[in-house]
């Protein structure tokens, strides 16, 4: 109920903000948003398949260069179109990356998703055709106007996460609970537990890319780096200092990280040993992130 | 409880609205933002760029045009990836002023993405992206320090005078050493010299070996480069150490020796590069700079801190003739554009472009100190391809 | 390419993989036996050249300055491991990793408050501060001969220990069943700790032995970690043996496809690890065991 009520709390207060007209706000709280739709997503892997991806970053970058070059080569701006377009080639590259990449497992999956994201994180940066290490403006915006990018931004996470707890109720999540427990023993029941992982992960890589549109969407400009393993990385931490396993701990973790962040540069000129030490407290105090704190969560 | 919420929210953001309204109204300080990297790969250049800056203001009575200054740093740890959100804090969240930065170029183009539509004032520090002046200039955007093209163009005609007419160009492969090439290039087919390999080295990668057997086999009159930092210090050594400092001679923008001369030791001796200042300048003004930010800082000055510092000193000369007034936008920018320096790499002025028109010094490395040779081009002035403004 | 130009590339490739082999093989080590992935791996090779050009400043010598190092790095090993690392064996790979990057980040801020941001060069002891003729061309430093044989040194030694010693049984047998080895009456906890202050040591010493030929700054950790991962993955987790022909392979394509492929130069690695593990799920020396 604790859970409910915060996650209310939070989606009514998040959508009221988009009423103050506040640029640094709606700017700043959008893109935090847009991290826990990351976070939500990984998690779907991470915490309820048990499968470690470093790819993340690379289906963000993935769609936001899809939206910069049918904006500024072929003057496609209009979101129906350009929407389900850049969701769709993550999706793809996500099918082609997974069906690979899950040839292995464990720590070895984990570094085949690292070699992909950093061949694509080169292939962008070293090109000057692609825009290189500068990156690329996205010259006519698919949503004009601050207010409304954070409007869509909003609606899509609330989206984002009635979509995952809906599927993670349904049988099909049961499943995936079941392949992360013991993959052995789900095989050995009749259940095709590749597939199903895969599924998970081009679910999760489409809407890593509906984030990387969103984003490119909020600023105009992309850049390589969004797309490099760092930002997986970043992405990851997120997911656990935020509680793996929940959906609500991820989506809170990237709101609160960003608020810590924002302070926490004021406070201190070694603020990223701040972060250090939040990061050693919470593995060494809170094993369970923290959506520990919040008492009494079942899952998801 | 979503309402209460809602109105707890409203009230919230209407008082600190409220708060900063009566805050400003008292005599307002001018707040400074500064974007620039105070960890990882370039936080020594972050911390120069700040200390002159500082320095600078603090020789103006902690004053410009009559306003006391507040200085509103965010680290932007050179990462492009999180530079838009950056930006936005200094604008929106800090409501600074005029905005200064950033070191990588990545970076600043970032931040001409948001500027361009925002109506504050900027002075970049150190990025030489040739956009910056060129196709995205803007009436309201200037550059202290320099355009990459500045850096390696004159350094062309340097080597076809030494005689060097056969080169081999090794760079970073981003954008800093692609323009810094393509410019070298430019030059040098202008003067007749032949390219004869271009060998691109991943940045930040740091091994060289594979391609100094490439040159080395290959047997040019010269070599010239675009290193910076880490890398240059590795990359000078190596060049050495692979016995190719003796055999054929070591050219480059004048990254490849700023700041890491000490590092290089004897390996640097004898390579020429090209830049806009050089720590040896003899002009009244450099003395005075480096002695004072020795002893502000107990550390060497050096090309980044000479731009922070003209950053200050040519905004405390355009904020004195408006009287400090930041809103009298078009008379700001006409001072800015008037401006004379006298900055301790000689005097400047700005461009059409808003880039500095400035001499480009040949430095040599001689006895483990970077000696001025001579002046490698006067009054360089980047082309400012594919800016629309002032013409 | 003429023949004696590939020489010379093959000879470039291998000393860069064996340095790599270096740092890889206290990764492989910590990685295979305690099952630890330590992202902190990469901040005790930066530790280790920074420790190596901050005393040979103040001794005068690099190699003095590497004899005191050795024995710090085992005591920061020990440290880390007694008051963090050692807290989480019973937990996942997840914890650990999450734990060793907030290792890092703390180890960066240490490096920026004790030392700075600045660049530092490392001077070479003078007995080795020749260089030697390699080809018609071009010369190469002793130093950097002496580094890649003291690389192979130390991988035979730490074969040899493997294989043949007590505690080498030990390892290995805790490499393969840790429960096993408890139930023979071996204290665990004594041998993890011996193990990880080793592997932060043998980085440590890979920092070291690099300093005068890297030269020592920020950061400098970051990119040796990714690719030691890379390496211990190509060659199997666990396995040393592995370990030293991923680093050699690494070292190779990084240098051929320098030359040869210079437009794909920075996604080789990359490609050849997606390629070996595309081919072999777990590594090329592989162990049998399952999600490590």
């Amino acid at each position: 109920m604790r859970r409910r009520l915060l996650l209310l709390a939070a989606a009514a207060a998040l959508g009221a903000v988009a009423f103050s007209g506040d640029r640094f706000w709606l700017q700043f709280l959008g893109k935090a948003m847009i991290g826990s739709i990351l976070a939500m997503s990984l998690d779907l892997l991470v915490g309820f398949t048990g499968l470690v991806s470093l790819a993340h970053s690379a289906f963000f970058g993935l769609a936001a260069y899809l939206l910069a070059g049918l904006t500024n080569r072929f003057d496609l701006v209009n979101p129906v179109v350009t929407l389900p377009l850049c969701v769709a080639f993550a999706a793809a590259c996500a099918l082609v990356i997974g069906w690979l990449s899950l040839r292995a497992t464990g720590v070895y999956f984990i570094m085949v998703t690292l070699a992909f994201t950093q061949m694509l994180f080169y292939l962008f940066n070293d090109s000057p055709a692609l825009g290189g290490s500068d990156g690329l403006y996205v010259k006519t915006r698919p949503i004009e106007g601050r207010a409304a990018a954070y409007v869509a931004i909003w609606a899509a996470v609330v989206l984002v996460y009635l979509l995952l707890s809906r599927l993670l109720r349904a049988p099909y999540g049961r499943v995936l609970e079941g392949i992360r427990g013991n993959d052995q023993r789900m095989r050995s029941l009749g259940y095709p537990t590749r597939r199903y992982k895969l599924v998970a992960f081009v679910i999760a890589g489409a809407l890593a890319g509906l984030a990387g549109y969103l984003d490119a969407t909020l600023y105009g400009f992309v850049n390589p780096a969004q797309l490099g393993w760092r930002q997986s990385g970043l992405i990851l931490v997120t997911v656990l200092l935020g509680g793996r396993g929940t959906l609500y701990g991820p989506a809170l973790g990237a709101l609160l990280l960003a608020f810590i962040e924002h302070y926490g540069e004021r406070v201190t000129d070694h603020w990223n040993a701040l972060i250090a030490a939040l990061v050693i407290a919470v593995v060494l105090f809170l094993p369970r992130g923290l959506a520990g704190l919040v008492q009494g969560t079942p899952r998801a | 409880m979503t309402l209460s919420r809602r109105a707890l929210l409203g009230a919230a953001a209407c008082s600190s609205l409220l708060a900063r309204r009566l805050f400003s109204a008292t005599p307002a300080k001018l707040r400074i933002g500064l974007l620039l990297p105070y960890s990882g790969t370039y936080a020594a250049l972050g911390h120069n760029i700040t200390d002159a800056m500082k320095l600078a203001a603090s020789e103006h009575g902690g004053k410009l045009g009559g306003r006391e200054v507040e200085w509103v740093a965010v680290d932007d740890e050179s990462d492009p990836a999180k530079a838009p959100a950056n930006v936005n804090k200094l604008i929106a969240g800090e409501k600074v002023d005029i905005l200064t930065g950033p070191v990588h170029s990545g970076v600043a183009m970032a931040m001409m993405q948001i500027v361009r539509q925002e109506n504050v004032l900027t002075v970049v520090t150190n990025a030489g992206a040739q956009a910056v002046t060129g196709t995205l200039c803007a009436p309201h955007v200037f550059r202290t320090s320099f355009s990459n093209w500045q850096t390696s163009y004159p350094c062309a005609d340097v080597m076809l005078k030494d005689g060097r007419k056969k080169a081999v160009l090794m760079f970073w492969n981003y954008s800093f050493g692609q323009e810094s090439m393509a410019a070298f290039k430019e030059g040098y087919a202008k003067g007749g010299g032949t390219i004869v390999k271009e060998i691109a080295v991943p940045f930040p990668t740091t091994e060289f070996q594979a391609n100094l057997s490439e040159i080395a086999s290959l047997k040019p009159d010269a070599v010239f480069v675009f290193f910076a930092g880490a890398g240059a210090a590795k990359f000078v050594k190596d060049y050495a150490d692979a016995g190719l400092r003796d055999r054929v001679a070591l050219y480059g923008s004048g990254f490849l020796t700023e700041g890491v001369l000490a590092a290089q030791g004897a390996a640097a001796e004898g390579i020429k590069t090209t830049l806009h200042y050089a720590d040896a300048l003899d002009n009244p003004a450099n003395r005075k700079f480096r002695e004072a930010f020795k002893k502000a800082t107990n550390r060497e000055a050096d090309v980044y801190a000479v731009a922070g510092y003209d950053t200050v000193n040519v905004l405390a000369q355009a904020l004195e003739k408006v009287k400090g007034d930041t809103g009298a936008h078009s008379e700001l920018i006409a001072a800015l554009e008037s401006a004379r320096i006298d900055s301790p790499r000689g005097r400047f002025r700005f461009s059409k472009t808003h880039n500095p028109i400035q001499d480009v010094y040949l430095r040599q490395v001689r006895g483990g100190r970077e000696a001025v040779v001579g002046v490698a081009m006067k009054d360089a002035e980047d082309p400012g391809a594919g800016c629309k403004m002032g013409k | 390419m003429s023949l004696s130009l590939f020489v010379l590339q093959v000879v470039n490739g291998l000393e860069y993989g064996l340095l790599l082999f270096l740092v890889a093989s206290g990764l492989t080590l910590v990685f295979g036996v305690l099952g630890v992935l330590n992202f902190a791996h990469g901040s005790f090779y930066m530790l280790g050249a920074y420790l190596a050009w901050w005393l040979s400043e103040r001794t005068g010598s690099l190699l003095v300055a590497i004899l005191v190092a050795i024995p710090a790095m085992v005591v920061i090993g020990l440290a880390v491991e007694r008051l963090a690392i050692a807290r989480l064996y019973a937990r996942d790979h997840l914890s650990q990793v999450l734990l060793t990057y907030g290792l890092v980040l703390l180890f960066n801020e240490l490096q920026r408050a004790l030392w700075g941001n600045d660049v530092h060069g490392v001077s070479t002891p003078r007995a080795l501060a020749w260089t030697m003729h390699l080809g018609e061309t071009q010369t190469w430093p002793a130093w950097r001969a002496f580094t890649a044989l003291a690389c192979v040194g130390i991988g035979v030694a730490m074969r040899q220990i493997v294989l043949k010693t007590r505690f080498g049984m030990r390892v290995r047998a805790g490499a393969s069943n840790a429960e096993m080895v408890e139930a023979l009456g071996i204290d665990v906890r004594r041998l993890f700790a011996i193990l990880f202050s080793a592997g932060t040591a043998l980085a440590g010493l890979a920092g070291m032995l690099a300093a005068p030929l890297t030269t020592v700054y920020p950061g400098m950790g970051e990119s040796v970690l990714i690719l030691s991962f890379v390496v211990v993955v190509i060659g199997g987790i666990g396995s040393i043996k592995g370990a030293f022909f991923g680093a050699l392979l690494v070292g190779l394509a990084d240098t051929f496809g320098k030359v040869l492929l210079p437009g794909f130069a920075s996604a080789i690695v990359y490609a050849v690890m997606a390629a070996v593990l595309l081919w072999r799920p777990r590594g090329l020396l592989g162990p049998a065991f399952e999600g490590r």
